[in-house]
């Protein structure tokens, strides 16, 4: 078979190189977008069709223990929505958590074809790279869970930066992982050591290693930006869900001076309103705020209404909203690293709270100004299922569809939003920036997001449909590395082949000394087989570059 | 490396430091093994407890053949491909077993399935099964180990025997380690053992209960209830054996520790009851969170049992009992676990992986799974009463000490083996790989049409 296809009388949509529904012809060679093919290329006709570089998700809980906790806990949410083995393809369990297999195809049929997880404690990384390889099609890559880790909020707290910075280089190398995630910094230890107890704001000393959460959020954004890792903290904030948080989010933002950060699920981190009462809208402040700071990224996190899984490494506040409906709960706690919540949740249009996180995330979407620094999530699951994003564009790109939907909502909360006034409608030209292009720039990964000649033949061919939803719920063509996975909506054929994105920015070795008796003294597995080798990748790690910086720090 | 030995001899021998032991769900990777490389054996395990001692120190490279099929030696791929003719023809095809092997190993095993539409299983039916159904069902605070050994000040052990079954386990995790919040190792906790009868753990308890036999859900339940507010009964020794003076200071205890842990064992999940002894058990532990912070466990026992529950789950979305007949995973343990597969004589076919199903089933189900009307294949590491009876029988290289791969230690932490020496048996991993692809090629050729319809 011809390892040559030729795609012409496409619309194309490549943003990254200002190319806005154009029909022009596309060559793919060995995986790879090139300037010319061969007679013998297979010819793909996408007459009609919008040809658009693959979808590429910056935020989604597809892989790891966590993902398989709340995996377990769900057959009655399985047993209703059963994957089918086909002749090119496995069998599996789809839901609002689906089975590896599921979910790897499922993202395909949505024209996705990265997808990165975003929270993994170091200590069950492997877990992470092993369910990677059982995902097909997709290349993935995972953040790795810093922000509670006391041993290096002890490197913070005694003021040794070049060391905290060595060894958070060796984190990185040693779990594979493609940037830091940091989640509710500092709220560990309360909620383990402290009966149940939370940080409550940004800066507050932590009861157990002294260190408020804003220096441990900075020390983070210094490291990341003198390693020069191609993406910064990937950040969810202190007092996420709260009402009245925007305050904490927009201190967590400024945090980051004009360096990079980039804010996770922000749409649970915008609510105004006083702590303990029903949220109402911050969308106004937090956009003008990302509006105006080009260093910020962030993705939305959109609520869509129905089944929803908590699944998150801020314990606390999963604790907490299980007090509003007590039911099945899952918590992890991983030593001198991090914590886990999960939880199963139903969002229902007719309850305020939900109604206005719904019209709060479709806020930011229209108030922001800059496409490409806002990205579109639903922080699969915790917001809704990935399975929604064809919903969301519809919502984006359709007011009228936006106006219907609203009437079938709480009313009050309705009532207390500004999206009935907010006319604007996306461009298709836009929602490829937002679900492809945008995160590809914001990830820093030069080969995906677009289609220029390079670039990895991502491809992802939709019908010309009135109805958006529609459109992008079941492209006609998935190309994955320049393979045609699927053709006339069918799958085709498998691809296993898929990549693990990380970066390895350099360390100085000795840091392990200083890190080793911390080790053997605290944690219940030997040092030596803490770091992950590279086995784990299967051949198929990436490494994405990163570009040493000066340090800050040096006079 | 050389050394010498005591009768003067040079010895090739290799050192193995931060070895695993995969004996059980311990998953200790602080041994150290010394090998002589010539003879293939390991000489010392140290730090090892009695039963790793004897998982390393027993291995021996047995000389028997790679395959068989009838008892005939034949080559290993005349075994794969007679292996997979079986499993495909067959119309009610099982697969039993996992739990110690890699988990690389693990994954063939349900894509196996799903292109024979068979049955897949693991040990975990018989032991913590009724745990992962009850999971399903409350949920679970949990932990991993470190944090048992840096916080835990109250430390429960409630129908298990770890002394005997799990040595080390109070010396590296959970009663004696001096951790980051407790520094006096043993002092600093309170250790509750609970059970039918005075065991070698009871010795190291500071509360031992003897609870009446069968009467652990009423205990359990009466402490849930207490964590609501209703008081213990008067009558508690009549139900449970224990006095009410003794229940109300247990209860006292766990509401106000700092770090509370309860670890579990089969005392609960294969008692009468079941899998409502460990939901009481997990949804004891979380009323407890409105005290404090409470945490629970099962203790796990194999090696690698832990791993084969998160391969299955994560391929499948269910731990056990999964049957693939339609098309798409399905699970219902009592319908599709082995035993009773077996015992109603449904499976015609069976492929047993690193467990003995011959020596420890039910009657019945042995009599099914040796007879005529049942195929058995068996990939197994050691000669076993299966292995013998079986019509295939591949014979493994063993894991931890002949091949590497991942393990899933009893909390769920991923620990990478170290090998000590080679085997000239083949892995787990390539004999199922291999039986993966011919089974998957048969599959195709077959070109069943598979379902696209949905039965719900």
């Amino acid at each position: 078979m011809s390892n040559e296809i030729r795609i012409i009388n496409g619309i194309v949509f490549d943003p990254t190189n200002d190319i806005e529904g154009k029909i022009s012809e596309i060559y793919i060679r060995d995986g790879k977008i090139v300037s010319e093919v061969s007679k013998s290329a297979k010819v793909i006709d996408a007459k009609g069709m919008a040809v658009m570089p693959g979808g590429v998700d910056i935020h989604c809980h597809i892989t790891g223990p966590k993902v398989n906790l709340a995996r377990k806990l769900m057959p009655e949410d399985h047993r209703l929505d059963p994957h089918f083995k086909t002749p090119n393809t496995q069998s599996g369990s789809g839901g609002i958590v689906p089975s590896t297999f599921a979910t790897g195809y499922r993202y395909a049929t949505l024209g996705y074809t990265t997808a990165m997880e975003a929270a993994v404690p170091p200590l069950t990384a492997r877990h992470a790279l092993e369910e990677m390889y059982d995902t097909p099609i997709i290349d993935n890559g995972f953040y790795v869970l810093l922000g509670n880790n006391l041993f290096l909020q002890s490197l913070i707290a005694e003021g040794r930066y070049e060391e905290f910075k060595e060894a958070v280089a060796w984190w990185l190398n040693a779990t594979k992982a493609y940037t830091v995630k940091l989640v509710n910094p500092g709220g560990d230890e309360p909620w383990k050591g402290h009966k149940n107890l939370n940080v409550k704001d940004i800066d507050e000393d932590s009861k157990a290693t002294d260190i408020a959460p804003r220096k441990v959020i900075e020390a983070f954004i210094d490291a990341l930006h003198e390693l020069g890792t191609p993406h910064p903290p990937h950040i969810h904030c202190n007092n996420l869900g709260h009402s009245g948080n925007f305050d904490t989010t927009l201190e967590t933002m400024k945090t980051a001076g004009d360096r990079r950060l980039h804010i996770a699920h922000i749409q649970f981190n915008s609510y105004g309103g006083e702590l303990g009462k029903s949220p109402k809208s911050a969308s106004k402040e937090i956009t003008d705020y990302v509006n105006d700071h080009e260093n910020i990224t962030c993705d939305v996190g959109q609520v869509m209404f129905g089944k929803a899984m908590f699944m998150t490494a801020d314990a606390p506040l999963t604790y907490l909203l299980r007090g509003y409906k007590p039911q099945k709960w899952v918590n992890a706690d991983t030593e001198c690293e991090s914590g886990c919540g999960i939880l199963p949740f139903d969002y229902q249009g007719m309850i305020y709270t939900h109604a206005i996180q719904w019209a709060i995330g479709l806020e930011i979407f229209l108030l922001s100004k800059d496409p490409w620094r806002i990205v579109l999530s639903t922080d699969h699951p915790n917001g809704g299922s990935f399975m929604n994003y064809p919903m969301v564009i519809k919502l984006l790109m359709d007011y009228e569809f936006r106006k219907e939907a609203m009437k079938h909502l709480n009313q009050k909360a309705m009532n207390s939003t500004i999206l009935g006034e907010l006319k604007r409608e996306y461009t298709l030209n836009e929602i490829c920036i937002i679900t492809r292009a945008g995160p590809a720039k914001c990830l820093g990964l030069k080969n995906k997001g677009h289609l220029g000649i390079g670039a990895d033949a991502d491809i992802t061919i939709y019908d010309m449909l009135d109805d958006k939803e529609e459109m992008f719920n079941a492209p006609r063509y998935v190309i994955k590395a320049g393979m045609l996975l699927i053709e006339n909506h069918e799958f085709v054929s498998d691809y296993t082949d898929k990549k693990v994105l990380r970066v390895a920015p350099d360390y100085d070795k000795d840091i392990e000394k200083v890190i080793k008796p911390f080790f053997d003294d605290f944690y219940s597995v030997s040092f030596r087989n803490y770091p992950i080798q590279d086995d784990y990748l299967h051949g198929h790690g990436v490494v994405i570059d990163s570009y040493k910086k000066k340090s800050i720090h040096e006079n | 490396m050389s050394a010498v030995s005591k009768d003067n001899t040079i010895v090739n021998e290799k050192i193995v430091e931060n070895a695993t032991c995969t004996f059980c769900g311990c998953c200790c990777d602080d041994i150290t093994l010394t090998v002589d490389m010539d003879k293939k054996v390991v000489t010392k395990a140290k730090d090892a407890c009695v039963l790793g001692k004897s998982w390393f120190l027993n291995h021996v490279i047995e000389d028997k053949p790679i395959a068989r099929i009838a008892g005939k030696e034949v080559p290993l791929d005349d075994a794969i491909d007679e292996a997979a003719k079986i499993l495909i023809e067959a119309k009610f095809p099982i697969l039993y077993g996992m739990s110690d092997t890699i988990c690389e190993a693990q994954r063939q095993c349900a894509p196996i399935m799903d292109d024979c539409l068979g049955t897949i299983d693991t040990t975990t039916s018989v032991c913590h099964g009724p745990s992962g159904m009850a999971f399903q069902g409350v949920g679970e605070p949990s932990m991993t180990l470190g944090e048992v050994k840096n916080r835990a000040d109250f430390v429960m052990y409630w129908g298990g025997n770890p002394a005997e079954a799990h040595p080390r386990h109070f010396a590296r995790y959970a009663v004696t380690p001096e951790g980051m919040f407790t520094p006096n190792g043993k002092d600093d906790r309170t250790v509750v053992i609970c059970d039918v009868r005075h065991t070698k753990t009871a010795g190291v308890a500071d509360i031992f209960l003897q609870v009446k036999p069968g009467k652990d859900f009423e205990l359990l339940w009466m402490l849930r209830a207490a964590c609501k507010g209703v008081e213990i009964p008067d009558n508690c020794k009549e139900i449970c054996g224990i006095d009410k003076e003794t229940v109300v200071d247990l209860f006292e205890k766990m509401k106000n520790c700092t770090y509370g842990v309860i670890f579990f064992g089969m005392g609960l999940t294969m008692s009468r009851g079941r899998h409502f002894n460990s939901g009481a058990l997990m949804a004891l532990a979380t009323d407890l969170n409105e005290f404090t912070h409470f945490v629970a466990k099962p203790a796990r026992g194999h090696g690698n049992v832990t791993g084969a529950d998160n391969v299955v789950a994560w391929q499948t979305g269910y731990p056990f009992g999964v049957n693939f007949s339609r098309g798409h995973p399905r699970f219902n343990p009592g319908e599709f676990t082995t035993v009773d597969t077996l015992t109603r004589g449904e499976a015609d076919a069976a492929l047993i992986i690193a467990s003995d199903p011959v020596a420890n089933f039910p009657k019945p189900a042995i009599d099914h799974i040796t007879s005529d009307k049942c195929k058995l294949i068996s990939i197994d590491t050691k000669n076993t009463p299966t292995s013998e009876a079986a019509h295939v029988s591949i014979q493994t290289s063993t894991y931890g000490i002949n091949t590497g791969g991942t393990v899933y230690r009893m909390d769920d932490v991923p620990i990478s083996l170290r090998p000590a020496f080679d085997s000239p048996f083949p892995s787990d991993l390539e004999v199922l790989t291999k039986l993966r692809k011919k089974v998957n090629k048969l599959a195709k050729e077959l070109n069943r049409p598979y379902a696209t319809k949905k039965y719900i």
